[in-house]
């Protein structure tokens, strides 16, 4: 039931995702971080299977990081979404990883980008996409209210619409959600959308 | 659902008089889900040589890859372009490398010869080659597409006919499958110019 899902607006791209973290029928956190600051200027929605999507963004961020140790200057958006395409690509008839990923990020000369890379090891360039049961409804709400340059409060008024359709229409639609935005400054949590908050832990 | 449907796909190539064309729907699906609708299907390999690949999209993207690298070395050792039908017999030979564990693709390989005479063939995904005098299918989209060329085309077109000829080929065959259309993509080659075309059918 995870929900991931992200577009570009005008010099900025967003992405947003659910924040459970589910086994079975148990939800085990309602706060679980889906959507990882890669480096200065990029993001990383994953969803998929549990231990793959940790590992394996994990791995993605220190070898982008090593790239910037290594030759000084950091990736482009569309260089990392390669190299994340051929890590999944290569491991695909190994032991292939279950993530399928939203990478969104800002780079100078070129401006925002999201990029679209499955399961499989398909990569696409796009300016909406999404993941999960919540897909199905985040695309068509897209689809009728986005355009390209959307300002940051339209695109935030449409995310919102997006959360408000799956918590109505998806049957275990997850409670809250995390929006983390890229664009000229960065990398940066945007804000949270909860309908539960996870009670603290009682001290001893 | 069969693995070569998974994302949907439809391209073929047609012979004409020291012509050749080669078109692909636009559509990336997931399933019954449209991912995308400019997805690009046929890759130039040199000036006077196209190729086409239908079925799971990561793996046209990593045999793109692939063919790429190998015609750059060619290039490199042997100072030249490759014809189109060695380039063929090199699609084959990967493919069948991989005969226990294949890429899930059916190339389209279209081509101009040193005399310009067309070249034109389509294989299999474990590499078995088809040659054809008149037009290649391939996708999920593949037979209306033998329906439709076989009553449309003629013999010796010239690039203008060809191309309505096989965009009319395209579109209504499209328009039969659910996976695949979206409007469509054209390449007309004559020994002196390539023209890239965009179709706008019926977009879903």
């Amino acid at each position: 039931m995870e929900c991931v899902f992200g577009l570009v607006g005008d010099g900025f791209a967003l992405i947003a995702a659910d924040t459970s973290a589910v086994h079975s029928i148990l939800v085990h956190k309602s706060n679980e971080d889906k959507v990882m600051i890669l480096d200065s200027h990029k993001l990383l929605g994953a969803s998929g299977e549990g231990g793959d999507r940790v590992q394996f963004t994990e791995y993605i961020q220190k070898n982008v990081h090593l790239y910037q140790f290594r030759n000084g200057i950091p990736l482009t958006t569309a260089a990392t979404a390669n190299f994340t395409r051929g890590e999944l690509a290569i491991a695909l008839r190994k032991n292939p990883y279950f993530v399928s990923i939203l990478l969104a990020g800002y780079d100078k000369d070129i401006g925002p980008s999201l990029y679209y890379i499955d399961y499989i090891a398909t990569l696409h360039k796009i300016e909406k996409g999404a993941f999960g049961y919540g897909s199905y409804f985040s695309l068509s709400m897209m689809d009728r209210h986005y355009r390209s340059g959307m300002s940051l409060e339209e695109a935030i008024d449409l995310v919102d619409k997006c959360i408000m359709e799956i918590r109505s229409r998806l049957v275990v639609a997850p409670p809250n959600f995390v929006i983390k935005i890229v664009d000229k400054d960065g990398a940066r949590e945007y804000g949270w959308r909860e309908s539960i908050k996870d009670a603290g832990v009682a001290a001893a | 659902m069969s693995i070569f449907e998974y994302n949907g796909s439809a391209l073929v190539a047609m012979v004409g008089k020291n012509c050749f064309a080669i078109a692909s729907d636009r559509r990336l699906g997931v399933q019954l889900q449209t991912i995308a609708t400019d997805f690009q299907r046929i890759f130039k390999i040199h000036d006077k040589l196209y190729i086409g690949l239908s079925g799971l999209a990561t793996d046209v993207q990593t045999l793109y890859q692939r063919l790429a690298f190998r015609h750059k070395l060619y290039q490199l050792r042997e100072e030249r372009d490759m014809k189109p039908e060695t380039f063929a017999s090199l699609v084959s030979a990967l493919l069948y490398e991989k005969r226990f564990g294949p890429y899930f693709c059916q190339p389209v390989i279209a081509g101009l010869g040193d005399d310009s005479v067309p070249f034109i063939c389509t294989m299999d995904c474990l590499g078995a080659k088809e040659l054809a005098k008149d037009f290649v299918v391939s996708g999920t989209a593949s037979e209306s597409l033998y329906g439709a060329c076989e009553s449309m085309y003629k013999p010796n077109m010239e690039p203008e006919e060809l191309f309505e000829t096989i965009s009319q080929a395209l579109l209504s065959s499209v328009d039969r499958d659910c996976l695949s259309g979206w409007g469509g993509h054209v390449f007309v080659v004559t020994p002196t110019q390539v023209q890239e075309r965009t179709l706008k059918g019926r977009m879903d």
